[in-house]
């Protein structure tokens, strides 16, 4: 069962995106909250934390074992839902979350901002494929046990 | 920052990055294009750092946060060589997408240290 819960294949380039993705996160809103907190914090707040989700995420792919499966599955689906959530919250009312604008290219633009659109949409696209990932890599390991 | 070195960098590193994945989807495994892509990739943020050192001596000041600038820069140059590590934990067709993956990411990376260096974008 071990063998086949190792990342192999196409699952080491997801895993690499995932990890781009949360150097890219993490090195923003450590920015963000180091130069400019007072402009909107919870945005910023929520930024940090999708940043933690994707360091998370990024190891649990890795990781072998039923535990860090589990712990992916969890985090991939609060990013999808995270992006949902933030991407039209971003669109629709801005204010809501303290942004003064929704520009995803600004300077309080989030990962999750506008669906991820500042970041080509990886982070809408991502969580879907690693949920496809993790649901095929699951059946194996059904299979072979 | 020197705005032609960057645009030189940024298309090197989208030609590899390109490069790597037409080679990974046709099943190529890591060769000497590849590896040499990245390498090359990696020499560049190399001399883009001791530009950034020096720049600022010659009164080539960053418009945009030097901070922001840098964790661009640190984070760029730490991920070529960890995607290359993890390419290499298996060699087979993927290695060379993750590869392509990581150039391609250095090229959006450069990008952005453009826009903060020389435009002041945020």
């Amino acid at each position: 069962m071990a063998t086949q819960n190792r990342t192999t294949g196409v699952g080491r380039v997801l895993v690499v995106v995932y990890g781009i993705l949360a150097v890219a996160a993490t090195g923003r809103s450590v920015f963000q909250i180091i130069d400019r907190f007072h402009e909107a914090p919870v945005a910023f707040s929520l930024s940090a934390l999708s940043a933690v989700v994707y360091i998370v995420a990024t190891v649990a792919l890795v990781a072998p074992g039923d535990v860090w499966y589990r712990v992916a599955l969890v985090t991939i689906s609060f990013e999808l839902l995270g992006v949902l959530v933030i991407g039209t919250i971003t669109l629709v009312s801005p204010n809501l979350i303290g942004l003064a604008s929704n520009d995803p290219f600004g300077r309080t633009a989030t990962v999750w901002s506008s669906y991820g659109l500042g970041y080509l949409l990886v982070p809408l696209v991502l969580p879907v494929l690693g949920l496809l990932y993790l649901r095929r890599r699951g059946r194996a390991v059904a299979e072979a046990a | 920052m020197i705005t032609w070195f960057a645009f030189v960098q940024i298309g090197i590193a989208a030609l590899g990055g390109v490069l790597c994945l037409v080679l990974g989807f046709a099943g190529r495994k890591p060769n000497d294009y590849s590896l040499g892509s990245a390498a090359l990739v990696e020499l560049l943020l190399v001399v883009q750092l001791v530009i950034a050192i020096v720049a600022p001596f010659a009164g080539n000041h960053s418009t945009g946060n030097p901070l922001e600038f840098y964790i661009y820069l640190v984070s760029a140059l730490i991920m070529v060589p960890l995607a290359v590590f993890w390419a290499l934990v298996q060699r087979d067709r993927w290695s060379t997408v993750v590869v392509g993956v990581a150039n391609l990411a250095i090229a959006v990376m450069v990008f952005r240290m453009y826009e903060i260096w020389c435009l002041g974008i945020a």
